[in-house]
């Protein structure tokens, strides 16, 4: 196995193979310069790492509940406060705070404890790994799925052409709160990854990253296939890279030409129904729906 | 009485603040909600007069003040808060988080009624919500008391590794003011002790997983050993009840007896005896004299541990009295109200830990009282002594 | 007696061979591979390294899921049914 690279979070854990949250995982502790405490909310990546007996955290890891990874590391983080000013913990000792919840955790039902951690400014990086979905139970819908995908809990069928509702804007959301950075990566481009892992990390204060992480096993691709369906939501700008460093947005990558969105949107089987003839007014919608959000975000990059 | 303590006059929830303060608390997440304010709003004035170092959190919810209390006190720290009612109800899904993972996190809850319909107002609603959430629950009957069980109660909660929920009566405890002793903060300090962390998570170089998965091979063995740890909690209540004595002179044992003996015991000659807890037990001890004067041998079995609950002492202690009479202030829609259910608990059958079968045909008479706050008199206390009250309910 | 709390260690003596998941075998063709390591980061278990500059790949992990193969600018992983 890869010393450098299970520094954290060592192998052995249970993801699905071709999972694509352990990359983003290793890629945002990798450019840690000092100690770190790690919070998890309840899904894939907590279930999969702390099997009892064996737990492939190799860093202080506590998973609480479903919806309170972000107030239980406002706790963590206070504690260290209080134990330098009690000189327990010396004051060169440092410790970085980090919190990884997948969207369910984030857009959903931890929203309120994200944004009270936020808006109380603790020293920490939450990031999501938005896998569009509860994928943990098996499928459903959260307000992280894009229109149009089937869930379990939005199935196609005769009334049906899938999730009806268009994804939260959690990006506009975190920045409501004013914080010093802030990004949207996929973990289909490392380096960007990286890069944004470091500048969110020597933030002080609260930072943000929104993590693109494909899931071979209910999006319905194959489990070779997560840097390519990455890849190509990047490319036909469904997901756009940039930042939000002290209220200026930067755009981070921008396809030399772009690619239709149904070219993402063939590589899974969630969407498999939006090609059927009587469907083609919603891929006409998504299109529309990625042109209007690039535009927005570009301008705002101007 | 030691010259260096000192008499102030205070509500219950200054107390409980008062004795936070003494005790040093590292970390404190709160959240405002009635009546539990008087509690964060003094110790809030404290942070602001520098008289503590506490980290102060100042969450958006109860759910999130007690993730945040889990989170500090997994990171190796002393932790504190307070609620109420609405407030306890939401943190329910993670106290049993917070001890399953062991945490001595104490909360100061004054107790108050459960909506709907909505009532800001004292009654054991909320704390009867959690009684299976695997928190030592100690009662109060006075401003006093919540001062002194604090105390006692944190030495407790980090003695056997448990969370602990110290309970006054909303507004009837929280908001009335009485003359209090307070101790040293010397004295307090050396008694509950410094705080040791089992397995912080800011000690980065022995990194630990807190809230790992447990399968059907080993979840049971952890649910074993938070009972046993439960379990061993009353004798060190008794244990450390007994160390609090010496340096305040007051006596708090599982239960109280009234009227007790010069040792402490119950008076033998008692034959009907009243089970209740909280504020209400004052009021009743009033009845009990008035009555004892008049002939009348009366008595009253006052709950200060509630979880663990101590059935063969209290059978024990029940065992020869004609007629029993319990109080609760809380219900159990469908079946028994709680205190209730634990008495009946505790005289019949001899499996598991009830030793004593003392079933003997006697009166285990129960009532629900004071709910959403509705006082108790002293004439309704005498009226149930006397069986005069024919309904369940004293209203 | 079980963990007190739950809390655990890391071991990594007490974790689940992952690789007995594998049904498709990625072999790395040494004379292709360049050791450029775009495989390294991308594969879920972290089960490659490069070792003089060639990619190698730990099997007791490796749960056989292809990204390693698909990833590699030369094609020099190969999946193979074992």
């Amino acid at each position: 196995m890869n010393k450098e690279l299970t520094k954290y979070y060592s192998a052995g854990h249970s993801a699905c193979a071709g999972c694509g949250f352990p990359a983003i995982v290793r890629a945002v502790l990798g450019e840690l310069k000092t100690d770190v405490v790690i919070a998890n909310a309840t899904g894939c990546l907590e279930v999969t790492s702390t099997l009892y007996p064996y737990s492939a955290w190799k860093a202080p890891y506590i998973h609480n509940a479903f919806e309170n990874a972000a107030a239980t590391i406002s706790g963590v983080e206070r504690a260290y406060e209080a134990l330098k000013k009690k000189g327990k913990i010396s004051k060169n000792k440092k410790i970085k705070f980090v919190a990884f919840g997948g969207d369910g955790g984030t857009y959903d039902i931890g929203l309120q404890s994200l944004s009270g951690a936020l808006e109380r400014g603790h020293n920490f990086l939450y990031v999501c790994y938005d896998n569009g979905g509860y994928m943990n139970t098996g499928n459903q819908r959260s307000s992280a799925t894009p229109y149009g995908a089937f869930t379990e809990t939005t199935p196609t069928g005769k009334e049906s052409f899938g999730k009806i509702e268009t994804r939260k804007n959690l990006m506009e959301i975190v920045n409501a709160h004013r914080i010093g950075y802030l990004a949207q990566s996929n973990v289909a481009y490392l380096a960007d990854l990286k890069k944004k892992a470091k500048k969110a990390l020597e933030t002080d204060g609260p930072s943000f990253l929104l993590v693109f992480s494909p899931c071979t096993n209910n999006w319905k691709f194959p489990t070779s296939q997560y840097v390519n369906v990455g890849k190509l939501a990047t490319e036909t700008n469904f997901w756009p890279l940039y930042e939000i460093e002290n209220g200026e947005h930067k755009l981070s990558f921008e396809p030399k030409k772009i690619t239709p969105v149904t070219e993402f949107l063939k590589t899974q089987g969630r969407f498999k129904h939006l090609f059927k003839e009587e469907n083609k007014p919603h891929l006409e919608e998504i299109q529309k729906l990625v042109n209007e959000e690039f535009a927005r975000i570009a301008n705002l990059c101007e | 009485m030691n010259k260096k303590n000192k008499k102030l006059a205070l509500t219950g929830g200054a107390a409980a603040a008062e004795a936070l303060k003494q005790i040093e608390i590292d970390v404190m997440p709160i959240y405002p909600i009635t009546p539990q304010t008087t509690i964060i709003e003094t110790y809030a004035g404290f942070e602001a007069n520098g008289e503590v170092d506490t980290e102060i959190i100042k969450v958006e919810s109860e759910h999130s003040a007690m993730s945040a209390a889990i989170g500090a006190s997994a990171a190796g720290v002393r932790t504190a808060t307070a609620t109420s009612s609405q407030g306890l109800a939401l943190m329910h899904e993670v106290l049993y988080i917070a001890s399953g993972f062991r945490l001595p996190i104490m909360i100061l809850v004054s107790a108050r009624a459960l909506a709907s319909p909505i009532n800001i107002h004292g009654d054991h609603s909320d704390v009867m919500g959690c009684r299976d959430s695997g928190w030592i629950q100690l009662f109060c009957e006075n401003g006093q008391e919540v001062y002194d069980k604090t105390i006692i109660g944190m030495k407790l909660a980090e003695k056997v590794k448990l969370p602990i929920m110290v309970i006054m009566d909303g507004f009837n405890t929280s908001h009335s003011v009485e003359n209090l002793e307070i101790l040293e903060t010397k004295v307090v300090q050396e008694f509950v002790g410094e705080f040791e962390a089992v397995s912080p998570l800011l000690d980065t170089e022995n990194p630990v997983t807190y809230g790992a998965v447990a399968l059907q091979n080993s979840y049971f063995e952890f649910r074993i050993d938070q009972e046993e740890a439960m379990k061993n909690a009353e004798e060190e209540y008794e244990k450390i009840a007994k160390d609090f004595e010496k340096i305040s002179g007051r006596k708090y044992d599982i239960f109280e007896e009234y009227p007790a003996s010069s040792a402490g015991k119950k008076t033998e000659d008692v034959e009907k005896i009243m089970v209740l807890t909280g504020s209400a037990a004052g009021t009743a001890k009033v009845v009990v004299d008035k009555l004892r004067e008049a002939g009348e041998k009366v008595g009253i079995l006052k709950i200060n541990l509630f979880r663990p609950f101590p059935h063969q002492e209290i059978a024990e202690s029940l065992k020869n009295a004609k007629e029993i009479i319990v109080l609760d202030r809380a219900q159990s829609i469908g079946t028994y109200p709680p205190f209730y259910s634990e008495i009946i608990n505790s005289l019949y059958g001899n499996g598991r830990d009830a030793k004593f079968c003392v079933s003997t045909g006697r009166e285990i008479k129960s009532y629900i009282y004071g709910l959403g706050g509705r006082d108790i008199f002293q004439k309704q206390i005498e009226d149930v002594f006397m069986g005069k009250i024919k309904s369940k309910y004293i209203q | 007696m079980a963990e007190h709390g739950a809390i655990i260690k890391h071991d990594q003596k007490k974790s689940p061979k992952t690789g007995a998941w594998r049904y498709m075998h990625p072999e790395v063709d040494k004379k292709k591979c360049i050791g450029c390591g775009t495989c390294v980061g991308f594969c879920p278990d972290a089960t490659i390294t490069i070792e003089n500059k060639k990619a190698q790949i730990d099997y007791e992990y490796c749960k056989g899921c292809g990204v390693c193969a698909e990833v590699c600018p030369m094609k020099a992983i190969i999946m193979k049914k074992k």
